[in-house]
């Protein structure tokens, strides 16, 4: 006698449902708890290294857009001395083709991702601005060196609380979190 | 006598007369709307977490401790939006049909015994003023789907009147079926005869019982009013601010009503070991709208072909057999051996539900009408 027709799938599906609530929530709680982004990540715009840079503005002539905007003057060494270097972060659309084009390695995109503003001029960075900060991190898109010392992308299917380095403050019912899905 | 008219007899001999008869009914209703209110904010905010928990989510979380503040920040929410008025639509009878909803639904709770002597009014025809009370909500239902003006909300109100009239008659007669056994209507006879949970004693009137209840409060599976996927929000899909509180209110509070109505007769209402009576009710009542909130998060929306058969050919003709069955067990069972009635009717109840999930089949388990 099959019970599969009498009404048994009701019952599976209900012990199925009943299950779920011992799992660990799969939910991240985004402001205390972030996952680790991929390491070739294009996020928050450029990273600039002023010493490598030698301002030879491929990256301004490749921007689809024309974001970049150089303006140089020519320096003792007969080298050249970079005055002004801003990007207006509003209008990039994250190809990152300023970053594969620069031929010294002197851009980088960055691993953050938070970038909301008040204002449409804070979007427009300048040169303190770009350079490397604690805030503003090189990832490694097109830059496999620095891609190598990044940590691993944190997986929602494979994610593992100790190896991820999420803080968490809050983990109801099953301590049990981060156990995989 | 209940607690009430104790109150109202000690009052009488310290105040005028019409100032005892009133005082106790005021008192009565401030404490039953505000349990019914309270409840209904625990069980919104308590169906939202587990909801997410059935959804390996975490639900409301951020709004104070474990987020218990959630439904009175939406509730906040709610009333200051815009009450917005259809221009076609009947003015009247759309600001009118929240009430026709809440009230009765209100009013159901009137009859619910919380402890021994602890009920508002003992009313000797208890179970049929519940049924009939609870079924006027069908027509606050069919008001706010006319005077929308509005296609959806018309198809959902039409879609409401025909499932209630069509889950009421079975509820009735598996209601009936407790009547047999107490030999009473009133809700606190019906309390007081469970030495033995009539669950135990009639599992196929429970289970004919609690789906029509969950259909006649219109929750999943049976929320075909409010099916989004086909009508938008249904019957409120025009209404917003405090009119759509009124609904969402009314809902909860029909869950929470039908919770009571449950746990009184087939759990046993206030009956129970080492826990004050008032306690054990509240166990029970939060545990039936568990089962509610499991059985929406696992099974799907039926379709209106299936609804209505799964009324009319399933749990209609179960329950007039389940009647004449416990009719004939009353009659010729010996009272002294409860027991031997456990057994058959399980054995009986099994039996049924086999017997008719096979005339609901066909093909590969696929279920037809």
């Amino acid at each position: 006698m099959k019970f599969e027709r009498y009404g048994i799938g009701i019952a599976k599906g209900m012990a199925l449902t009943f299950k779920h609530l011992f799992r660990p929530p799969i939910t991240v709680q985004y402001p205390e708890e972030k996952l680790v982004v991929s390491r070739r990540i294009r996020g928050n715009e450029l990273v600039w290294y002023p010493d490598r840079c030698t301002g030879c503005a491929t990256c301004a002539k490749s921007c689809p857009q024309g974001n970049i905007e150089i303006v140089i003057h020519v320096g003792d060494e007969n080298n050249y001395v970079v005055d002004k270097f801003e990007v207006d972060t509003g209008r990039c659309m994250f190809c990152g083709l300023c970053v594969e084009s620069c031929p010294y390695e002197a851009l980088a995109m960055g691993v953050s991702y938070e970038r909301a503003q008040y204002r449409r001029g804070q979007l427009v960075l300048s040169k303190e601005e770009l350079q490397l900060s604690d805030v503003r991190q090189p990832s490694g898109y097109a830059r496999p060196k620095i891609e190598a010392t990044l940590p691993e992308q944190s997986l929602l299917v494979n994610w593992d609380r100790e190896k991820g380095g999420q803080k968490l403050s809050l983990v109801p019912l099953s301590k049990k979190r981060g156990r995989g899905v | 006598m209940t607690l009430l008219e104790q109150f109202q007899l000690w009052l009488a001999t310290i105040w005028p007369e019409w100032a005892a008869y009133v005082t106790p009914a005021i008192v009565g209703v401030v404490i039953v709307i505000a349990f019914a209110l309270c409840m209904v904010i625990v069980f919104i905010y308590f169906e939202r977490r587990l909801l997410g928990r059935f959804q390996i989510r975490l639900g409301p979380n951020r709004l104070g401790p474990e987020g218990i503040f959630q439904p009175i920040a939406t509730a906040v929410k709610v009333l200051l939006k815009e009450d917005i008025v259809p221009a076609k639509g009947d003015k009247v009878l759309h600001w009118l049909a929240p009430l026709v909803v809440f009230v009765p639904v209100l009013m159901i709770f009137a009859v619910v015994p919380f402890w021994e002597g602890a009920i508002f009014i003992d009313l000797n025809v208890g179970i049929v003023y519940v049924v009939a009370i609870s079924s006027v909500s069908a027509v606050g239902i069919y008001m706010a789907g006319w005077a929308s003006s509005n296609k959806y909300a018309l198809i959902s109100a039409l879609r409401t009147v025909a499932q209630v009239v069509s889950y009421e008659l079975p509820v009735i007669l598996s209601i009936l079926g407790v009547v047999l056994m107490v030999g009473s209507l009133s809700m606190s006879q019906i309390v007081a005869a469970q030495t033995i949970p009539f669950i135990l004693l009639q599992p196929l009137g429970f289970i004919i019982f609690f789906l029509g209840t969950v259909a006649e409060m219109n929750r999943s599976p049976f929320d075909l009013l409010e099916a989004d996927s086909e009508i938008v929000a249904g019957f409120h899909t025009e209404y917003s601010g405090m009119k759509f509180a009124m609904f969402y209110l009314g809902e909860y509070c029909h869950a929470l009503a039908y919770s009571c109505i449950i746990a009184t007769l087939f759990l046993g209402g206030w009956r129970g070991p080492l826990l004050p009576p008032f306690l054990w009710l509240l166990i029970k009542v939060v545990a039936v709208f568990f089962v509610i909130v499991w059985i929406r998060a696992t099974l799907p929306r039926l379709r209106v072909d299936q609804l209505m058969s799964f009324a009319w050919k399933c749990l209609l003709p179960m329950a007039v057999i389940n009647l004449f069955v416990v009719a004939a067990e009353v009659l010729w069972l010996p009272e002294s051996l409860p027991w031997i009635m456990v057994v058959v009717n399980f054995a009986f109840a099994g039996a049924l539900i086999l017997l008719w999930s096979k005339l609901f089949t066909l093909g590969g388990g696929r279920v037809e009408v």
